[in-house]
């Protein structure tokens, strides 16, 4: 290590013989990289899980832009809209179809007596070009009143359900004074929205919803003409439809301020947020700390080297390697355990963590940061190391 | 032509104010090239302070110091800094680095001049440390060496890049009769080989018949000059 250090750098790694010497320093301070790195990882996997809970059900719709409420949030926690607006919007030139989207959640009794929460999306049967190819098939399907499609991620629904379903065996089940027949399976994966989803007719839907009407859906979906951009007809439909209570978002822009709104006015967002800048303040702390300390420790052999001729930069070199050596063997096993709680997690909750590049790239490029900005306080110590008083 | 080290006028004062106390009264002195002197005297009459000021680790507040042609007073940290590069220092303790193997630390004392040959830099150390005894314990960390080892290892860092001038505080305190022996020696071949001029502060009796002048300092005043 010290030898391939030495070709790299030109000269003997300081930094490194410095940290490695000191076997108990390099522990402590690896183990608190390594768990900041982890309270960081836990809490962006939280949030990441949250997010994409949030715009999942996106991938259940194909739709290029969706009319909605000015007093609804997101996607899911929406205000009703009337559809009215639908027919007004199918005037707009480049608009090609139009479909409302019913949204209600359905409570729901497992047999061993849990109640769940299934959120539930009434569409248009004939209208197959408005939802995913998955899931189309089965849409003509769902004609027949009181059928459903399920989610295979749906929490506490027994496998051998899943299972019997995706062989075709059908599964009926009481909820809200009814009987349901989920007739098929459809892959949303649990969230924090709901323990699962459903999707079912606007007709089943209204008639399971009696307190809803079919004239005010939730969204309205459209589809626009080939070759035309969504920006336009958006703005085309904004000049038509009234500002004050309808936004007019294109998929795409729907999905961001979703997200948008989750992470920065939900109190979710902020926590997980908060979460974040105190892994990566007890990370500052402990690694100014050892560098701090090590670099006290070291005065006497810097002054030594100061009056040797060695200048400022050298002294920098030393502690900035420091830095980067601390970020590279904390992020390391900080990023293996973070992987197995992630698996953990996702055993126990069925939320949808999962390890993104981007994520461990970020986090190691903060580490890396981090450190180097702990290192770049503990220099100022370097001051004190006068060759003078050495005599 | 000039030498080494001039001093002219030189004043020293430490702290400010009514604690203002002035611990060098106007030395001069011309050291000359390839010379071994010895500054003697009494705890407090200066002698340490005179070697800072000679080795450009303290500001110059009064007079002139010329090092190696270079006027000190008013000099710029980094020609402080290249200054030093063309110094060999041995302070009273080792001042090893613990993390540094013996050779590691020699070495310190050549990569100070930039970039090289890290191969023939660590044969340069070897070289130095096998010559002052230390063959056997090169990979040695400091923390496994004895004191006399240490102080040896901390004379090849001084010497390993061929320094013109070699300030030295108490070298021989730590060695024992014939190491301490062996580094003036080195010290003194140094100066006539390679016309290493170096200047020490030392009590040793050993070592005084091997100098070639001796310097006595009373109250930061020269009082005693004679040369041998």
């Amino acid at each position: 290590m010290s030898r391939l250090l030495t070709l790299l750098f030109g000269r003997l790694p300081i930094g490194w013989l410095q940290l490695s010497h000191n076997k108990g320093r390099l522990f402590a301070a690896v183990s608190g990289v390594a768990f900041a790195n982890l309270l960081v990882f836990m809490q962006l996997g939280i949030m990441g899980a949250l997010n994409g809970s949030t715009v999942a059900p996106y991938a259940l719709l194909n739709a290029d832009i969706i009319i909605s409420s000015q007093e609804g949030n997101t996607l899911t926690d929406s205000e009703h809209i009337a559809r009215v607006h639908m027919f007004e919007a199918l005037g707009v030139a480049g608009v090609a179809d139009a479909t409302p989207l019913y949204i209600n959640n359905l409570p729901f009794t497992l047999d061993d007596g849990t109640s769940v929460s299934l959120l539930t999306f009434g569409m248009n049967t004939t209208k197959q070009h408005f939802v995913a190819s998955a899931i189309a098939p089965f849409l003509e399907q769902l004609t027949i009143e009181n059928t459903v499609l399920l989610d295979e991620g749906t929490r506490g629904m027994p496998a051998s359900v899943i299972e019997g379903l995706s062989a075709g065996t059908p599964f009926s089940f009481e909820a809200n004074g009814g009987t349901l027949t989920a007739i098929g399976t459809m892959n949303v994966g649990g969230g924090f929205l709901a323990d699962g989803m459903l999707v079912t007719s606007d007709q089943t839907f209204l008639r399971f919803f009696s307190s809803r009407d079919s004239g005010a859906p939730d969204h309205i979906l459209l589809r626009i003409d080939d070759g035309v951009s969504g920006d336009t007809v958006a703005e085309r439909l904004r000049a038509v439809l009234p500002a004050a209570s309808v936004r007019v978002l294109t998929i795409q822009e729907a999905r961001d301020a979703d997200l948008a709104f989750m992470s920065s006015e939900r109190p979710t967002g902020i926590i997980f947020g908060f979460g974040v800048f105190m892994g990566i303040l007890v990370g500052l702390v402990i690694v100014y700390q050892v560098l701090s300390t090590d670099v006290a420790d070291h005065l006497r052999e810097y002054a030594t080297f100061k009056a040797m001729g060695y200048g400022h930069p050298f002294f920098l070199g030393i502690v900035f390697e420091e830095a980067i050596v601390l970020a590279i063997f904390g992020f390391i096993p900080g990023f293996i355990v973070s992987m197995g709680l992630y698996a953990g997690l996702v055993a126990v909750t069925s939320l949808p963590i999962t390890m993104v590049a981007s994520r461990a790239i970020y986090v190691f490029l903060g580490t890396l940061a981090a450190c180097a900005l702990s290192g770049a306080i503990a220099t100022r110590r370097l001051a004190s190391a006068d060759p003078a008083d050495l005599f | 032509m000039t030498e080494p080290v001039e001093i002219h006028g030189l004043n020293h004062f430490f702290g400010s104010g009514e604690a203002r106390k002035q611990a060098i009264f106007d030395i001069n002195l011309s050291i000359a090239k390839g010379s071994l002197t010895i500054l003697m005297g009494p705890s407090g009459s200066g002698k340490t302070t005179l070697l800072t000021l000679i080795g450009a680790l303290r500001e110059i507040q009064e007079g002139s110091v010329r090092l190696l042609d270079h006027e000190l007073n008013g000099a710029t940290e980094a020609e402080l800094v290249g200054l030093r590069r063309r110094l060999g220092f041995i302070f009273q303790a080792h001042n090893l680095h613990e993390s540094l193997t013996a050779t590691q630390n020699v070495l310190m004392g050549l990569e100070v001049h930039g970039k090289g040959n890290v191969a023939k830099q660590r044969q340069a150390s070897h070289h130095m440390l096998d010559l002052l005894g230390l063959a056997d314990r090169r990979d040695y960390f400091p923390g496994n060496l004895s004191g006399g080892q240490k102080q040896r290892v901390a004379v090849a860092r001084a010497l390993v890049s061929n320094p013109e001038i070699v300030l030295a505080d108490e070298p021989t305190a730590a060695l024992d009769k014939e190491s301490g022996h062996t580094v003036v020696e080195m010290l003194k071949s140094l100066g006539k080989t390679r016309s290493t001029t170096t200047v020490m502060v030392t009590h040793d009796p050993r070592i005084l018949e091997m100098a070639d002048r001796i310097i006595t300092l009373e109250d930061g005043r020269v009082v005693k000059d004679v040369n041998n």
